[in-house]
């Protein structure tokens, strides 16, 4: 039994460092410590006291999207991994599952996140949406249409998309160099 | 033979104020027919006789939240004998809260809850002194939070409840008196839960956050595609058109304005896919992830957390070990069972150990002493300073591995003094390990 009764009047002797961390932190600090970036991924952090917001780069290197370097910023908030973190593409690319505001249709970002997933799961995704373009999930239906209809036009249009020329009349970033 | 006593003694409501007639003879009889005599499973610390004045004298406790399940949580303990409650909430009170949060009345709208609640309570009932604090949480530091007793939590979000736990649990220290138990009150519709927190002893709320059922969302490509149900118009609404359309202002789900905004795109949304049963309300409901809150659960779960309340305070009754959950809606179930710790819990699962090192050790050395220490052998530790969050040496990403790695050469006492906690994650460890060092 817990002695309620027993506890002291003054608590002001008890003053031990303890570090104002909160449970998401340690959690994204696990997360970020153990993660085994391929050489593919690229992460980098604007302000190097925050753990919560970064950036990330892909630059696959097969696929219809080799070549290109692709930008990504992680938001996470406290409350993590509760809610998964908001991921976003700064870019506007051609591709099936992002959409030309850089939304993103990965599952595990929306309704099949869970808490004992973590980033490097999520990192897994993205990369797989770069090797594997999805076109039943589409986000961008053009380009949904483009991929199931025709391989040969859609990895054209890509390539084309990726020089920073235009796809039907609209324009996208350049992302090679 | 039901016969009704008159007992003129009672004071009326209007009486309340005056602080003669603030006790009369017999009115804790019920009570302490529990606190005046040792039971079968009476803790043996138990003393008879004494509970009245643990309740009406001594003992401080503090309720979080003054919403459906506060102010139930409020009329319990005040009718239950608990003579100096705190009340802490952030919100104000709306129209819409008025049919179960009964301690309010049409013309309190507008007033912070915990205020109102409080005078309500201290009106309505004789000789209860109940102080509130109308803001955050997060407002109040461990020395606050050391000044109650017990402390019982009736709140509607996750996040707030993480915090309140981690703050207990944190706040322990390894000094059991430092302890203050946790009574956490939940519902969702005909359902809910009542659970006992003793931080650091029992499972904490973190433990269990995989349990949480999720907030209801869709898949974004069936938003922007393929929508079926109104619910996947507000969000089309507010996940996709908000961002696009209103870039640079913050979506406000508490501005009639915002939502009438959400109401009308996704209500044309609807019409162009022959959608129907968009409305207001609705798209309050979605955008807000309001849970239904049904009256007669908050009771249900309420009266179980301030029972516990009272049996962990009087010592009186064995307690909840831990958590109750109560399922309402397929028939009546209920299920208590004891939560287990979560070795890599983040919160409570944290070790903690004491180290010497030599004072000239460099951190590189320290490292390949973290790997080869029988007791611990960690594999790519990562370590931070604990006061001050300062990285030390960081395995991964690259991007802090090449800025930390010039410190490998340094000698750890010109980062860490002594008595510094270092906070060191690796693929081996649950979650974390705190390690205390000194310097031999």
């Amino acid at each position: 039994m817990i002695k309620i009764w027993s506890i002291k009047k003054d608590n002001s002797s008890a003053e031990k460092k303890k570090p104002k961390v909160s449970a998401a932190q340690i959690r994204v600090q696990k997360d970020l410590t153990e993660l085994a970036l391929p050489e593919t991924m690229q992460m980098t952090f604007p302000d190097e006291h925050d753990l919560l917001n970064f950036n990330l780069s892909i630059t696959p290197d097969e696929g219809f999207y080799r070549g290109g370097i692709f930008r990504f910023t992680f938001n996470i908030n406290n409350n993590y991994p509760h809610d998964p973190p908001k991921v976003r593409c700064i870019q506007k690319i051609y591709h099936p599952n992002i959409d030309l505001e850089g939304n993103v249709c990965l599952n595990i970002l929306r309704e099949d996140w869970k808490p004992v997933l973590n980033l490097n799961s999520v990192l897994v995704g993205l990369q797989y949406l770069f090797l594997e373009p999805n076109a039943d999930d589409p986000l961008n239906k053009d380009a949904a249409e483009d991929l199931r209809t025709n391989r040969k036009n859609f990895e054209y249009n890509v390539k084309q998309s990726m020089r920073g020329k235009d796809v039907k009349g609209v324009y996208f970033e350049n992302v090679l160099s | 033979m039901a016969a009704t006593q008159m007992q003129t003694d009672i004071p009326t409501p209007q009486d309340a104020t005056d602080t003669v007639k603030k006790d009369w003879p017999g009115r804790w009889s019920n009570m302490n027919k529990f606190l005046d005599r040792r039971g079968p499973f009476c803790d043996s610390g138990f003393i008879p006789g004494h509970g009245e004045d643990i309740l009406l004298n001594q003992c401080r406790i503090l309720v979080i939240g003054a919403g459906g399940l506060g102010c139930e949580i409020l009329k319990n303990l005040a009718l239950s004998g608990f003579k100096e409650i705190e009340v802490i909430d952030m919100d104000t009170i709306d129209v819409s809260n008025l049919n179960r949060q009964f301690l309010f009345r049409q013309s309190d709208v507008g007033s912070p809850k915990a205020k109102v609640a409080a005078e309500f309570i201290m009106k309505r009932v004789a000789g209860v002194k109940v102080s509130y604090y109308y803001g955050k949480i997060q407002d109040k530091d461990e020395d606050y939070y050391l000044g109650f007793h017990l402390i019982i939590c009736g709140l509607d979000s996750v996040e707030a409840r993480r915090w309140i736990n981690a703050t207990l649990v944190n706040m322990v220290q390894d000094d059991p008196e430092r302890i203050r138990v946790l009574i956490d009150g939940g519902t969702e519709g005909f359902k809910g839960q009542a659970r006992v927190i003793i931080p650091t002893i029992t499972s904490c709320y973190e433990c269990s956050l995989e349990m949480l059922s999720k907030p209801t969302s869709y898949p974004i490509c069936t938003i922007a595609n393929t929508p079926r149900l109104p619910e996947h118009c507000i969000e089309w609404a507010s996940v996709l058109q908000w961002p696009k359309l209103r870039e640079n202002e913050k979506m406000d789900t508490d501005d009639p304005i915002h939502i009438q905004w959400l109401y009308e795109t996704a209500l044309a949304r609807a019409k162009e896919f022959d959608i129907t049963g968009v409305t207001y309300s609705l798209t309050q409901g979605v955008v807000k992830n309001i849970i239904p809150a049904i009256a007669s659960t908050n009771a249900i779960v309420a009266a179980s957390c301030c029972n516990e309340a009272f049996k962990i305070i009087t010592n009186s009754q064995p307690y909840l070990n831990n958590y109750m959950m109560y399922t309402g809606n397929e028939g009546v179930y209920t299920f208590t069972f004891e939560h287990q710790k979560k070795s890599d819990c983040p919160v409570c699962g944290i070790q903690n150990i004491s180290v010497e090192v030599k004072r000239d050790i460099t951190v590189e050395d320290f490292i390949d002493f973290l790997k080869e220490k029988p007791d611990i052998q960690l594999k790519k530790p990562s370590l931070t300073k604990a006061s001050t969050n300062e990285k030390i040496y960081w395995q991964s990403p690259p991007f802090f591995e090449q800025k930390t790695r010039p410190n490998l050469e340094k000698k750890l006492s010109s980062i860490v003094e002594e008595g510094d906690d270092i906070l060191i994650t690796d693929s081996s460890l649950p979650i974390s390990l705190t390690v205390k060092i000194s310097y031999v």
